[in-house]
């Protein structure tokens, strides 16, 4: 039995970072239909922001909370000021064309920050400097450390803070207006750049706050380590429903536990197989996702 | 006009750059004067980059006293030209592919990692072209054919080092391991491992699989964890080594941890406080008190300014047992390069380096427990162990 909730626990924590990942997905679907692959890159870009500021102040030395938000925060500014740039110089110009256009360019995007990373940071993984000693809580047999604590904590949090952003202000009504018609959104005088651009520096800004809270419980950051993750939080973002602020929680937590639940059998080399597959039964049999509700197109 | 100019620009960068093509093949075909040309392939970026860095400086501190030593057959310097190959078996082949036919070296040093230098021996195989790995230990690296060396122990060996410490002085009898089914030496490392402790009348649980850039290992430990094993053994490398080691300690897992000569490298540091209680297989101690290896252990630190690790000492074995079979060959002709090192029996700095049969060396292996101290770790020495 503890086995079993310790499992449970390890796929909420694993699952929680899908979850914030995938939130940034499902922002950037919700609003532009645009799937932005470079969003697991983003993240990337995140550590790496947070890796330069932790050691700008020292923080492997002498580690504090107070200091590790400092340190989120700022990745947070620099991601959202990336994304941003991202949407303004790759996005932007390729709107009024076919959205596969979108696809291709965000494709590309990704590729970019990958391999520019190995070029900027080199391909060699670097150490993130541990900001918050780590300590294990347990519950009878069960154990989780502060830094997986924070991950599922943080992670619920955003999500119900999206939901306030999007349902109850007037900027979340507005994006709303842009996600159901771009081109009357505009004509009803909202400024559609400025709503899309904001779109995107905030789901920029969570990718970096997962990226910052990732590396401190896996201290491993390197220019690819946003490929694998993005691809799964993705693969999260459409099991739950993409476009579904909740359904991006859901499924993310959904993958989380599919994967330890894989990993704890005899096939633990197969799960990254296993996420994919689900991709692919997800968009064969229910491709709105489960909290998606499904529109049909009017052809 | 302006186009013309462009037109004209790339016409003479184009030859220059022909021109500066040729000039390798011109100075490559006077190989009987001038300096001898030693090629080493190593991951000196990417996942395994700990490894390549620290193999090469090891050679590197070689050549250069080798050099300062007036060089060898008559005063010609060696030069060492060195390829990086990302950590990628694929790109190790095409680094040793290039040394060979373009640079023409006399013979090749690396790699590290088994799975590469796996990838790469059946080039040297194919060019006659000697290779000697500094620390690829799986036993299959030397029997890809007679040009391929090795300077370190061998997996059934260390395996069996590990198995014997855990169960006589760790009193270990029910054990796990961790192996990364990706890589060649931990596949290789597992089997040794599980034979002899099995032998010795201990229990092995069915070792549980991961994948090299893994990062969540949770899960399996929590598996683990829940077969109550006496210690567990991760025969993978550093970098995914220290990430299990911490999350197992997460786990409220306390038991020894051991591992082999993988572990050896910059990022196992990572596993901070948690690596207290494990304890590695290796190829030699900096603690030694032997004037070699003080002697190797002081003009590294002058020269790179930190400790230098057992990949670094056998870098520099490596170099060395090629420098001595480049002599008594009296020749950089791969073919007769080669029967000499099958000869070699020279003193090295993780022991004497006598080729046998199958062109390995029988050397003894060091047991050292870690410690973290200073932000860094320390190998701790425990004890040697010599073969049969």
């Amino acid at each position: 039995v503890d086995t079993f909730f310790q499992q449970f626990i390890n796929g909420l924590s694993l699952g929680a970072i899908y979850a914030l990942i995938a939130l940034g997905y499902t922002m950037v679907y919700g609003v532009l239909r645009l799937i932005n692959f470079a969003h697991g890159d983003v993240y990337m870009l995140g550590a790496f922001a947070g890796y330069y500021i932790a050691n700008a102040l020292n923080m492997d030395a002498n580690p504090s909370i107070l200091g590790a938000i400092a340190v989120t925060m700022g990745a947070m500014a620099i991601c959202a000021i990336i994304g941003i740039l991202i949407e303004r110089l790759a996005y932007r110009p390729v709107r009024h064309h076919s959205r596969l256009t979108s696809l291709i360019t965000a494709i590309g995007v990704s590729l970019l920050l990958e391999y520019g990373g190995q070029v900027v940071f080199g391909a060699t993984p670097r150490f993130f400097p541990q900001m918050i000693r780590s300590q294990v809580y347990a519950v009878g047999g069960v154990q989780i450390t502060n830094q997986n604590l924070l991950i599922i904590v943080v992670s619920v949090i955003v999500m119900f803070g999206l939901q306030y952003i999007v349902h109850q202000t007037r900027i979340g009504k507005a994006m709303r207006a842009v996600s159901f018609n771009l081109p009357v959104a505009k004509l009803m005088g909202i400024n559609t750049d400025f709503i899309i651009a904001f779109t995107f520096a905030l789901g920029s800004a969570l990718a970096a706050a997962g990226g910052v809270m990732v590396a401190l419980a896996i201290p491993r950051i390197d220019p690819l380590m946003g490929l694998m993750t993005g691809l799964k939080a993705f693969v999260a973002a459409v099991l739950g429903g993409i476009g579904n602020i909740p359904g991006a929680m859901l499924g993310g937590m959904l993958i989380g536990l599919m994967e330890t639940w894989i990993g704890a059998t005899a096939y633990s080399t197969y799960r990254d197989a296993v996420a994919f597959a689900v991709l692919i039964l997800i968009l064969l049999f229910r491709p709105a996702g489960i909290l998606g509700t499904s529109v049909t197109e009017k052809v | 006009m302006k186009f013309h100019r462009l037109f004209v620009l790339s016409m003479v960068m184009l030859a220059a750059t022909i021109a500066c093509e040729r000039r390798p093949g011109t100075t490559g075909s006077a190989t009987s004067t001038g300096d001898i040309l030693v090629g080493m392939y190593g991951s000196l970026t990417g996942d395994g980059a700990s490894f390549g860095q620290s193999s090469v400086e090891g050679a590197q501190l070689a050549v250069e006293e080798l050099n300062n030593a007036g060089g060898l057959l008559g005063g010609r310097k060696i030069r060492l030209l060195v390829e990086d190959d990302q950590s990628k078996p694929d790109e190790a082949s095409n680094a040793v592919t290039k040394l060979i036919t373009q640079d023409k070296v006399v013979a090749v040093l690396g790699e590290v990692a088994s799975r590469r230098s796996l990838a790469a021996g059946p080039v040297c195989q194919k060019y006659q072209t000697p290779m000697i790995s500094p620390a690829s230990t799986n036993e299959r690296v030397t029997a890809i054919g007679d040009y391929i060396f090795r300077v370190c122990f061998i997996d059934p060996f260390q395996g069996e080092v590990l198995a014997k410490f855990a169960y006589n002085d760790l009193k270990a009898r029910k054990v796990a391991v961790l192996k990364d089914v990706q890589q060649d030496y931990s596949v290789g490392l597992t089997d040794a491992i599980q034979k002899t402790f099995q032998a010795l009348g201990g229990e092995v649980l069915a070792p549980v699989s991961y994948s090299s850039g893994d990062a969540d290992f949770k899960a399996i430990l929590t598996q683990v964890r829940a077969q109550k094993p006496d210690a567990m053994f991760v025969t993978g490398y550093y970098p995914e080594a220290a990430i299990i080691v911490r999350q197992a300690r997460g786990l409220g897992m306390k038991i020894p941890v051991l591992g082999g000569d993988g572990w050896v490298g910059d990022a196992l540091k990572n596993g901070r406080e948690a690596l207290a209680n494990c304890f590695i297989s290796n190829h030699y101690s900096g603690d030694n008190p032997d004037p070699v290896v003080q002697n190797f252990v002081k003009t590294y630190r002058a020269k790179f300014n930190r400790e230098p690790d057992s990949i670094a000492a056998l870098g520099y074995d490596a170099a060395k047992v090629l420098a001595a079979a480049i002599t008594s060959s009296n020749s950089t002709e791969g073919p007769k390069v080669r029967d000499a090192l099958a000869k070699a029996d020279v003193p090295g700095v993780t022991g004497r380096l006598k080729m046998n049969a199958q062109r390995n060396v029988d050397k003894p292996a060091v047991i050292q427990e870690l410690k973290f101290a200073d932000g860094d770790v320390k190998y701790v020495y425990r004890t040697t162990i010599n073969p049969n």
